[in-house]
């Protein structure tokens, strides 16, 4: 296992930002806040790779760019496709002594459609093959650079563009793929879940998925205003909810062993510090066609599903 | 320099681009074999386990991958190579704009089949010619020997510092990859220096230094940005002139190849064949100009003016040399092993045609779509468009510009 890294909010004040200020993200960008919060446990030289998405767009127009690392996008479904490229590169440069530094650590950003979607044969394929990469998912939950359009980790319920909330079926009629558990079914040595409201654990845990030998998987929730229609300002406010909630928990799987990340692990403990899913859900306008009586069946799937996968969660954990 | 002493082998196709790649000092190969599977990776394979080449060989999921991680590991600094066929290429086709439009210079084999429905395998056109659009040097074979010598130069030409283009090599399946012919091999020295290491140019970065073109730490760049209408038509505009620019350097780099093998193919990028005095001539690609040049034999000797001129170079196309090789020509038969649907005529017609619009004396032509699917193009066939081109000089006119020949109507 990684060494344990010890850090001071002032240390990451100090680090220089590798994600610079001037892009183009909305106004309470989620992924954005999450992208800056990952690059500070960079631990040295570092490539980044990106998968067509909202991220993607809003850090390169030519000829600007915010990345003050190496970094290349090639298309929307192979993101850990180009990581494994650029890490066998390094590989076999070194070997000959062309690679000036000892290692290189090589991370790769997609968003849900890029992971969950379009993106999940190459992210396989990479994670069998074992490449030394990180992959991080930042799931705003639809493909937003498209203009909200539902993907595989869109919740149930929820409107997108391609899942109105119509007369007849009110929002996405399907649940959210448990992404983690199929990365961790992959027997890589490490997948977590993490959230921009939980900033220190998510540092920690990015450091963790650079420092892993192998490839390792890091899920974070990025909440987006745009499409989950709430105020700019409560960004962190609903991925703390979502945490708070058991909407999203927070764990890690090292070598196989599933464990409760500490938010979480106070709500395990004590249950009655558990908020209501409908906490989450009433916040965000995207839920907002739900709050009828004749809707109250869609609330109810959605409070039992997500029961079910934190019971589930538990027992992993070996909690309950 | 002179002609470097080599050794003979009993290859087919697949075993000499295999064997090009092995003594080319290539630092990552990933492929996939989608329907259908060549020969060309289990053989490198085979080397790479063997401890013969010191490459990383990625077997990844799909084409999609292969392309895709060929073109990140380019971009990081290695030299890289793949190969594919028919649907994989397909799978490719986005990539390989992506590749293109990085400027990573990935050299690929293509053996050459026919597209599904219905699902066929065997010799075809339709995979690479659906591609020429992409921005990728394009180099036909005619016989394995040149799919071994090709490979080589192809490295050379793509990572030269004015091109910075992938470049493929296409040679006809079962016709050359899996029939077994006597290639000539240079020694591996002799490869290894002629291709040299992998040479990188300086470009200006975002902060205004010049930099390494390639993933960097030291020196970080930013590749595959988003690009709209106020820089992206400049960026395409700069594909075509390294286009353009290639067709010298394919000529030059075909040249200095020759000076140590002994072997050229035209002038890199075309190959005529008794076409000095030639009143009446067919155009093709690929391994039916070994069978043609059997015909004009036989027609020579009966004293038929006839030549043969196969285009080895297609993309960057050589519009000046085939205007200039077919100046006195009177009728010429431009034979496709594709066809492009709808349209009037395959797509090598349509560039020749094109081609000759301009010249001072307007050859006739005639398009003959031959050998969909590898179906066999034998030399009573190719008797056959010479005795048309014979037609039609006599009568000055072409009754009917675009046929299909060898299918049941």
């Amino acid at each position: 296992m990684a060494s344990e890294w010890k850090f001071t909010i002032r240390d990451l004040a100090e680090k220089p930002d590798l994600l610079m200020p001037g892009h183009r993200a909305c106004a309470g960008c989620g992924p954005a806040v999450t992208y800056r919060q990952i690059l500070k446990a960079a631990r040295g030289p570092i490539i980044a790779t990106n998968a067509t998405g909202c991220m993607e767009v809003v850090t390169t127009i030519y000829p600007y760019t915010a990345w003050r690392i190496p970094y290349i996008h090639t298309a929307f479904e192979n993101v850990a496709a180009n990581a494994a490229g650029i890490e066998t590169a390094l590989k076999i440069m070194k070997r000959k002594g062309r690679l000036k530094h000892d290692h290189v650590d090589v991370v790769a950003f997609a968003g849900d459609g890029g992971t969950y979607d379009i993106g999940i044969q190459a992210l396989s394929g990479a994670a069998e093959r074992g490449h030394d990469f990180l992959f991080v998912l930042y799931d705003n939950e639809a493909y937003m650079n498209t203009g909200i359009q539902r993907s595989g980790g869109t919740p149930h319920g929820a409107w997108t563009t391609t899942s109105p909330a119509g007369r007849v079926i009110p929002g996405k009629p399907e649940h959210k793929k448990p992404i983690g558990d199929i990365m961790v079914a992959h027997g890589i040595p490490y997948v977590a879940t993490a959230s921009p409201a939980y900033w220190r654990d998510l540092i920690i845990k990015a450091r963790r998925g650079l420092e892993v030998e192998g490839p390792t998987f890091l899920h974070a929730l990025t909440p987006c205003p745009r499409g989950w229609r709430y105020d700019t300002n409560k960004t962190i406010e609903i991925a703390r909810l979502a945490v708070e909630t058991c909407v999203f928990p927070l764990w890690e799987v090292i070598d196989g062993e599933y464990s409760l990340s500490a938010p979480s692990k106070a709500i395990a403990l004590k249950p009655e510090r558990r908020k209501p899913v409908m906490e989450y859900l009433k916040v965000q306008g995207r839920f907002r066609h739900l709050l009828t009586p004749e809707s109250e069946y869609v609330i109810k799937e959605i409070e039992q599903v997500i029961d079910e996968r934190w019971n589930l969660l538990l027992k992993k954990c070996g909690i309950a | 320099m002179t002609v470097v002493k080599q050794e003979v082998l009993a290859l087919n196709g697949d075993e000499a681009v295999a064997y090009a790649v092995k003594q080319s000092d290539v630092d990552v190969v990933a492929a996939y074999p989608i329907t259908p599977q060549t020969i060309i990776v289990e053989r490198f394979s085979e080397y790479v386990h063997n401890g013969e080449v010191d490459t990383e060989f990625m077997c990844v999921e799909s084409e999609h991958s292969a392309l895709t991680a060929c073109l990140t590991a380019t971009a990081t600094g290695a030299r890289t190579f793949t190969a594919s066929a028919s649907a994989g290429l397909a799978l490719m086709h986005e990539i390989l704009y992506v590749t293109s439009g990085c400027r990573a210079p990935v050299v690929m084999a293509i053996v050459n089949r026919a597209l599904s429905a219905p699902i066929n395998i065997h010799g075809d056109h339709a995979d690479s010619m659906v591609e020429r659009d992409a921005c990728w040097i394009q180099i036909y074979v005619e016989n394995s020997q040149e799919a071994y010598d090709s490979t080589i130069q192809a490295f050379r030409i793509a990572e030269h510092p004015d091109i910075l283009l992938p470049a493929m090599v296409m040679l006809d399946a079962f016709f050359l990859s899996h029939t077994l012919e006597s290639v000539s091999v240079l020694p591996d020295e002799t490869v290894r220096k002629f291709v040299g290491t992998r040479k990188i140019p300086l470009v200006g970065s975002h902060e205004g230094k010049s930099v390494p073109f390639k993933l960097d730490p030291e020196n970080p760049v930013t590749m595959g940005p988003l690009d709209l209408y106020d820089y992206y038509f400049e960026h395409k505009r700069q594909q075509e002139a390294a286009m353009q620019r290639a067709l010298q350097t394919i000529k030059q780099v075909h040249d200095e190849y020759g000076k140590i093998s002994g072997r050229r193919y035209g002038n890199g990028l075309i190959d005529p064949y008794r076409l000095e005095d030639a009143e009446i001539a067919a155009i093709c690609i690929g391994s039916t100009a070994g069978t043609t040049k059997v015909v004009v034999d036989q027609l020579r000797a009966k004293g038929v003016k006839a030549g043969l001129l196969r285009l080895r170079t297609y993309r960057p196309l050589p519009s000046q040399d085939l205007a200039k090789a077919l100046e006195n020509v009177e009728a010429v038969a431009v034979m496709d092993r594709s066809h492009s649907f709808g349209a009037h005529g395959g797509p090598i017609f349509h560039e020749v045609r094109h081609v000759l619009y301009d010249a001072p004396t307007r050859p006739q032509v005639v398009n003959y779509i031959y050998g969909l699917g590898g179906r066999d193009m034998p030399q009573t066939l190719i008797h056959e468009i010479y005795k048309d081109l014979q037609q039609v000089v006599k009568t000055k006119r072409v009754e009917k510009p675009v046929q299909f020949i060898g299918v049941r109507e």
